[in-house]
């Protein structure tokens, strides 16, 4: 049930807030646009999925190669510096790698998805090595004595028992970014908090309030579809 | 076979294997006992090169481990270890059939072998094979693990202390089983414990490491009887020792085929333990043997013939 | 005699003494030199400039030596060198690239010294990795304490950074106040609800539960929407009793900040709250009762001394959270170094913008250290 409420609430919104006009407009009556008009919230929410998914797929390929090269034997040196980056990048706040990329890409989605990839990186690449490093060491053990190949090792035994803790990463990541997107739309890009802003500049609670509902609605999905799989993951099936 | 060929072993300036010859015939049940530290697991783990040896030579069945494709040498070679090292994420009957499955046998084989193996290890409560590790006892756990060692129906099979963890009656249930079955398939057994009585209750040979050498080698009546120095006296146990060889020695060995006794009858199998067993629980002095003949407690106290 | 076989000679050679990072940094460090701008000449603080790197060769020369005392006998003090020494090589570089230019002109730091910076700051911390700690925050404070000094001394005056710093500094400081501000009053109201709210969720587990349920549904609603929202109510309060506009509860500004900051702040308060009384094992608290100790002897003698490192390690998280998420709130109105952030942002002043930026980095930095500081001395008291 938790699953599926929000992306329902989500779906709703999105059918019944273009015709829900006159409702903002019985509650604030002296707004002149109860109802965000720009871009159509469809196309808002998904732009702002889409950025969210390329950042999040972006995220999980390099976190998630970084933190099996650093585990195994052969970058076992790298694993303090790896470690050391994880934990200071996440102590950035995500605002400040958006307010970075600006300068070197522009306004738009590009510093934007560049800004999203990067610190998505973090909470992927911290969880794969905490994951890793949980793995029971008998079970390797008794791998690498049974005739088991690095790889094999890795694919078979390593990453189905890390599977929990990367993908409760993955879904962090996932998390933080449809926050950082929704700020990006102070710096150009389309996505809803781009209504947020907007009402925030012009004083218009009635967009604000539309923006708020969609994205609070859009970050729930994301995090009940990922709690989901996150929960399949963890327990076998039986 | 295994053959160990002046093997000598040191992490850092700690010397763990020093200048170690050493061989293991076909179907022995071979024994590597002493304390912690002596270095027995670590030979041990040269023969699958989970340890690498820095001088010297290990070969199985004449050929030098160093030269064989790792992973092929290891998927011949069984595995138990004392934490079992079970995969979490799979089923019962999916940890044993690991190595066959590496191995690429068809499904029908693997699937008949893995039973085979179920009953063989007493793992036949019904639904075993679909449990998954975290809910089995310790004793089940380690049942899976030395069922998944001898899956691919290896020649050698490498126990380290596998039984060290087990509460005592589990410890001796498991001793049996991998015994008997030890027996029928003519395996040879490389079995490293820590504990003396489990090394003579198991090994037909016997091998005392101590400060990374091997002390004495010999079959646990001849380390019992001819301590080859007080080292190896104390570590056998002295006294004790005389206690543990009641434990090798059968009645029929002793037994006096001339006279009788009445009550109930013990085998002639049995060990001079079982039968002193007998005779202070019944309070008596002489116990009959099945098939005709007693034995006295004279004739557990006499020398041996 | 036998060889086993051992790695390759050259992977033996990379992983002997963990040499692998000297030289996957020194490689980003060699790149960085030669194909990343060092500085931007920019015409003014709107306009972006070419770049200009003028110590190619010395760079990179300097990272091939480091490199090669990384493989011979560690590398510690090229690396401290290296931290050390761009900094002041960028302020050197800007005030020689000034002097015979408009007095407009702006020196940027590119990303050339950025990861420059990044990477012999990565380097110092893996060759330090070695000494006792001493050493180690001798070594840091040496670094910071020679900034400081060559920052006083006008080592770094002409980098357009510091220009910038200059230009606006009583905004500045006004900006940095209001954030710090703003954090702390979140910390402590967090601490003071959220406490005895853990408490109460660890007495009734159930209740606690759905507490805590509430809670994270909460972190997931994106700040920047929480803080919209709340302007609404903010506002109808501050209409409905005149008496909070005059404590300064108006629609924008700090108060819908504060609150949907505290709200954030309250689910690891909560939740190490929790495992902090936890950290007593149930049976050490029954046998403590046992001994005629009551619920609140038990809890303050017993379960406050031995929780207390944990809850410290949960607000280090809730200080770092929310030093990040405060600049967020500039958005709204509430100030703070956001504010600076955002402003630069439209006006395409890039320095103004790094500064902000890097105030706010500096801040969540420095409160991480403090609280680890903090955890470090109360951990070995107990």
């Amino acid at each position: 049930m938790k699953t599926w409420l929000p992306p329902l609430i989500l779906l709703a919104l999105l059918v019944a807030l273009p015709h829900a006009g006159p409702l903002f407009h019985a509650w604030l009556p002296d707004l002149s646009h109860p109802l965000y008009w720009r871009t159509s919230f469809t196309e808002l929410a998904l732009s702002h999925a889409l950025l969210v998914a390329t950042a999040t797929v972006v995220a999980v390929v390099v976190g998630l190669s970084l933190g099996i090269l650093a585990t195994r034997p052969a970058g076992r040196s790298l694993l303090p510096t790896v470690r050391a980056v994880a934990v200071i990048g996440q102590t950035f706040p995500p605002v400040a790698v958006l307010a970075i990329a600006v300068p070197l890409l522009g306004f738009g989605a590009a510093p934007t998805l560049l800004a999203l990839s990067l610190y998505g990186v973090l909470p992927v690449l911290g969880q794969t090595v905490a994951g890793l490093d949980q793995v029971p060491v008998s079970a390797l053990h008794a791998a690498d004595g049974m005739g088991y190949g690095r790889w094999r090792r890795l694919w078979e035994v390593e990453l189905p028992l890390a599977a929990g803790p990367i993908m409760a990463g993955v879904r962090l990541s996932a998390i933080v970014s449809v926050g950082t997107a929704t700020i990006g739309s102070a710096v150009g890009a389309a996505t809803l908090g781009a209504p947020i802003v907007e009402g925030l500049v012009g004083n218009n609670t009635a967009y604000v309030v539309q923006g708020a509902l969609l994205v609070g609605a859009l970050a729930l999905t994301v995090d009940g579809l990922l709690g989901f799989v996150e929960n399949r993951i963890r327990r076998p099936p039986a | 076979m295994i053959e160990f060929d002046h093997v000598h072993k040191a992490f850092g300036n700690h010397v763990v294997i020093e200048d170690l010859s050493l061989r293991v015939e076909d179907g022995e049940f071979f024994v590597l006992v002493g304390p912690s530290g002596s270095g027995k697991s670590t030979l041990l783990r040269t023969v699958n090169r989970l340890t690498h040896i820095d001088r010297g030579q290990v070969r199985v069945h004449g050929k030098d481990v160093a030269t064989q494709p790792i992973e092929a040498l290891r998927r011949g070679i069984g595995y138990a270890i004392q934490s079992v090292g079970l995969f979490p994420h799979r089923t019962v009957a999916e940890n044993i059939a690991a190595v066959p499955h590496l191995l690429r046998w068809p499904q029908k084989q693997i699937d008949e072998r893995v039973a085979e193996l179920m009953a063989l290890l007493k793992l036949d409560e019904p639904g075993m094979a679909d449990r998954y590790p975290d809910t089995l006892s310790g004793g089940q756990a380690q049942r899976v693990g030395v069922a998944r060692a001898l899956a691919a129906r290896p020649k050698i099979v490498l126990m380290d202390e596998p039984f060290g963890a087990l509460d005592p009656l589990t410890r001796e249930s498991l001793q049996a089983s991998v015994k008997a079955i030890q027996k029928e398939t003519g395996t040879t057994i490389l079995f490293v414990t820590h504990d003396m009585d489990e090394a003579f209750r198991l090994g037909d040979r016997v091998a005392l490491m101590l400060d990374g050498r091997l002390a004495q080698v010999g079959t646990p009546l001849e380390l019992i009887r001819s301590p080859a120095d007080e080292r190896v006296n104390e570590f056998v146990g002295g006294t004790r020792a005389y206690l543990r060889e009641l434990a090798v020695r059968c009645v029929r060995d002793s037994m006096r085929r001339d006279e009788s006794a009445d009550g109930d009858a013990i085998a002639p199998g049995a060990t001079l333990q079982e039968a002193l067993g007998l005779m202070l629980e019944k309070r008596r002095d002489r116990l009959a043997v099945a098939g005709g003949g007693a034995i006295l407690l004279a004739d557990i106290v006499a020398r041996p013939r | 005699m036998t060889a086993m076989a051992q790695p390759s000679r050259a992977s033996a050679l990379l992983h002997e003494r963990g040499r692998l990072p000297v030289v996957v940094l020194g490689a980003v460090g060699l790149f960085a030199s030669l194909a990343m701008a060092f500085l931007h000449v920019a015409p003014n603080r709107l306009l972006s400039g070419h770049p200009a790197s003028p110590h190619i060769a010395l760079l990179a020369a300097a990272w091939l030596v480091t490199v090669a005392a990384g493989f011979w006998r560690g590398g510690a003090l090229f690396a401290l060198l290296l931290t050390l020494g761009l900094p002041f090589l960028a302020g050197h570089d800007a005030a020689r690239l000034l002097q015979h230019a408009p007095p407009t002109t702006r020196i940027q730091l590119g990303a050339g010294f950025w990861t420059l910076w990044l990477a012999a700051a990565l380097l110092l911390l893996d060759r330090l990795r070695h000494l006792r700690i001493a050493w180690r925050v001798a070594a840091w404070l040496f670094i910071v304490a020679a900034c400081v000094a060559g920052a006083m001394a006008g080592a770094f005056s002409d980098l357009g950074l510091v220009r910038e710093w200059q230009a606006q500094r009583g905004a500045f400081t006004d900006a940095l106040a209001t954030h710090v501000t703003l954090s702390l009053v979140t910390l402590g109201i967090a601490l003071a609800a959220g406490a005895p709210l853990g408490y109460l969720a660890w007495r009734k587990r159930r209740a606690g539960g759905a507490v805590l349920g509430v809670l994270a549904f909460l972190q997931t609603v994106p700040s920047l929407a929480l803080f919209a929202l709340l302007i609404g109510p903010f506002a109808w309060l501050a209409r409905a009793w005149p008496a909070l506009g005059a404590l300064g509860f108006g629609g924008t500004g700090a108060a819908p900040a504060v609150f949907a900051l505290v709200l954030y702040a309250l689910l690891p308060v909560v939740r190490y709250t929790v495992a902090g009384l936890d950290a007593v094992p149930a049976d050490a608290r029954e046998a403590a009762r046992g001994l005629g100790m009551t619920r609140g002897q038990v809890l303050l003698g017993i379960q406050l001394p031995l929780g207390w490192p944990v809850l410290l390690a949960g607000l280090r998280i809730v200080a770092v959270q929310t030093i990040g998420l405060a600049a967020v709130a500039a958005l709204i109105g509430a100030g703070g170094m956001g504010r600076f952030v955002f402003l630069g942002i439209g006006q395409g002043a890039t320095d103004m913008v790094l500064l902000g930026t890097l105030a706010i980095i500096v801040l969540a930095l420095a409160a991480d250290l403090l609280f680890q500081g903090l955890m470090a001395f109360t951990g070995r008291r107990a």
